[in-house]
């Protein structure tokens, strides 16, 4: 029986009073891709946060690996497995690439295969000459680079990603598509926020859609491939 | 030249400074060393921990007085005393952090300043302990291994290797992971929490472990004077250094040893010929602000590295 990696059931979260996510309630299993889909505003990142702990629910339950984290802090729902590469990179510009992959690393004990400072570097080799110089004097899609490998050196089980393609040009895109890929391969959960339809449907198995803070619509991404009538119903796009 | 190149020169310089100076300049020396302690101290929190402090004189000032009373009511001696001194500021640096870090940014600016002024004010109206106004002397220096400090250049070379060993231990601490970790704090908190690290904690350890070179500051500056007074306790004392930092540049681990030396020499050398050498001081802090916001060390290294890629 498949394992479920992550759970939300009846979430609500609020910014003060306002009331952004209504009810929220998914889950899907360990290995798999969920893409957590929606317009501007529909609360995808506030759905983010609410998992990380930056803002808790004022009322449903987060459930990672069948554990509740809905109360708890950040640093330890980090500690408990989850990753997170957050929008807009937020790398520390002024500490080194070395540091700033070192200072997110974690260790868990059954990680199979554990990230370490050379396999973030076999991953993204570009890293790998530049771990001496200050993380702002990277491009964009070296910073989004280190950003995952900053969130890959916590061996996280459950990699939380809030569009890791934005603002890169569409060779980067390429790259990202693929490394992506190659976590989804190597077994790693991962809930992916995109902006990028395309890039998030190649990628995803479960597909969740946020319309005005609430879920409208999750089910597998067969189901909304093709589905032309959904995704413009609910993202506006295609 | 290399950087090993220049800091052999500056070796042999300091090495051979009492040498060649006058008793004036050693004295002067050797309070630019104290001061650089305590302003390299109060960095690990500007600086490099994103924690502006205006009470850091707190930890000096209390070292000092702990130094004092412990010798001259108790009669203990200087070798008993220092570690004495040494762990009880730094556990009152775990209880002033312990409050002051329930806040951050002004608020915490405002806790370190009430927490050091409530210092002040005891040692200020607390006569029959600290004397008051009057301060307490009738102090007396160490003489480690038999060698009396009261000689100017013997404190010179006392100070000296405290310094080095001091500013060589902070400059571990900053480049560690630890460091990195603080230094991480001060730049994305937020992001700190959620790669799992407890922030407060990080920025506890640090304000503790500041006080105890804070503390350290404050032994030598009552070994150098023999004398301690409420003043050592002041908001000026801790803007003082807190200007050190700010002029010499915060985050560096060499801006704060010039910053401490400017005010130092502003203080100690330009106050004999310009009456008003506190106008002189600010005249002199603005102009940093303006030209070199960064500090007196980025800047420099700024226009260095302009003048050598012309």
């Amino acid at each position: 029986m498949a394992t479920e990696a992550l759970a939300l059931a009846g979430i609500n979260a609020l910014y003060a009073d306002s009331h952004v996510l209504h009810d929220v309630s998914f889950s899907f299993n360990a290995g798999r891709v969920l893409a957590l889909l929606g317009r501007n505003g529909a609360g995808k990142t506030t759905c983010m946060s609410t998992i990380i702990g930056f803002l808790p629910p004022r009322d449903g339950e987060i459930r990672l690996f069948g554990e509740p984290i809905g109360r708890l802090m950040p640093e330890t729902i980090s500690r408990k497995g989850v990753g997170f590469v957050p929008q807009g990179r937020r790398i520390f510009p002024t500490l080194t690439v070395r540091e700033n992959l070192t200072v997110a690393r974690q260790s868990r004990g059954g990680a199979a295969k554990p990230w370490t400072l050379d396999r973030v570097c076999e991953l993204f080799p570009g890293l790998k000459g530049r771990l001496q110089q200050p993380a702002g004097s990277l491009s964009g899609g070296e910073q989004q680079m280190l950003a995952i490998g900053r969130a890959l050196m916590g061996n996280p089980r459950l990699l939380l990603m809030d569009e890791p393609s934005e603002g890169l040009a569409p060779r980067i895109v390429a790259e990202m598509r693929r490394t992506i890929a190659r976590l989804k391969q190597e077994g790693q959960s991962i809930v992916l926020v995109e902006q990028n339809i395309k890039l998030a449907l190649d990628l995803a198995d479960d597909v969740v859609m946020l319309n005005t803070g609430r879920v409208a619509f999750a089910g597998s991404v067969d189901e909304v491939r093709g589905n032309e009538a959904l995704i413009t119903q609910h993202l506006g796009v295609f | 030249m290399s950087r090993v190149a220049w800091l052999a020169l500056l070796a042999v310089l300091l090495a051979g400074f009492p040498w060649i100076a006058g008793e004036f300049y050693v004295n002067l020396t050797s309070q630019i060393f104290i001061a650089a302690i305590f302003a390299a101290s109060l960095n690990l929190l500007v600086g490099y921990g994103g924690l502006p402090s205006l009470g850091h004189a707190a930890f000096l000032g209390m070292a000092a007085y702990l130094s004092a009373l412990l010798y001259l009511k108790l009669g203990l001696g200087h070798w008993i005393t220092a570690p004495i001194v040494l762990a009880a500021t730094t556990l009152m640096a775990c209880v002033f952090g312990w409050i002051a870090l329930r806040a951050t940014g002004l608020s915490f600016l405002m806790l370190t300043l009430a927490l050091s002024q409530v210092l002040w004010g005891t040692a200020y109206r607390w006569v029959a302990v600290t004397e008051g106004d009057n301060g307490l002397r009738g102090l007396t220096r160490p003489a480690p291994f038999g060698i009396s400090l009261d000689d100017p250049a013997a404190f010179y070379y006392f100070t000296l290797a405290i310094t080095v060993l001091a500013i060589w231990i902070m400059a571990r601490f900053v480049g560690s992971s630890f460091g990195a970790a603080l230094r991480g704090t001060r730049d994305q908190p937020r992001r700190m929490s959620a790669l799992g690290h407890n922030v407060w904690l990080i920025r506890w350890i640090t304000f503790v472990y500041a006080g105890f070179w804070g503390a350290v500051s404050g032994l030598l500056f009552v070994y150098y004077n023999k004398y301690i007074h409420p003043a050592s306790l002041s908001l000026t004392s801790s803007a003082e250094g807190l200007l050190g930092v700010i002029a010499g540049g915060s985050g560096t681990l060499a801006g704060p040893i010039v910053g401490a030396a400017l005010v130092m020499i502003l203080k100690n050398y330009v106050s004999a010929y310009i009456e008003r050498w506190n106008m002189l001081l600010g005249f002199v802090f603005v102009m940093i602000v303006i030209f070199m916001p960064d500090g007196l060390v980025p800047g420099i290294r700024r226009l260095w590295a302009r003048w050598k890629a012309k």
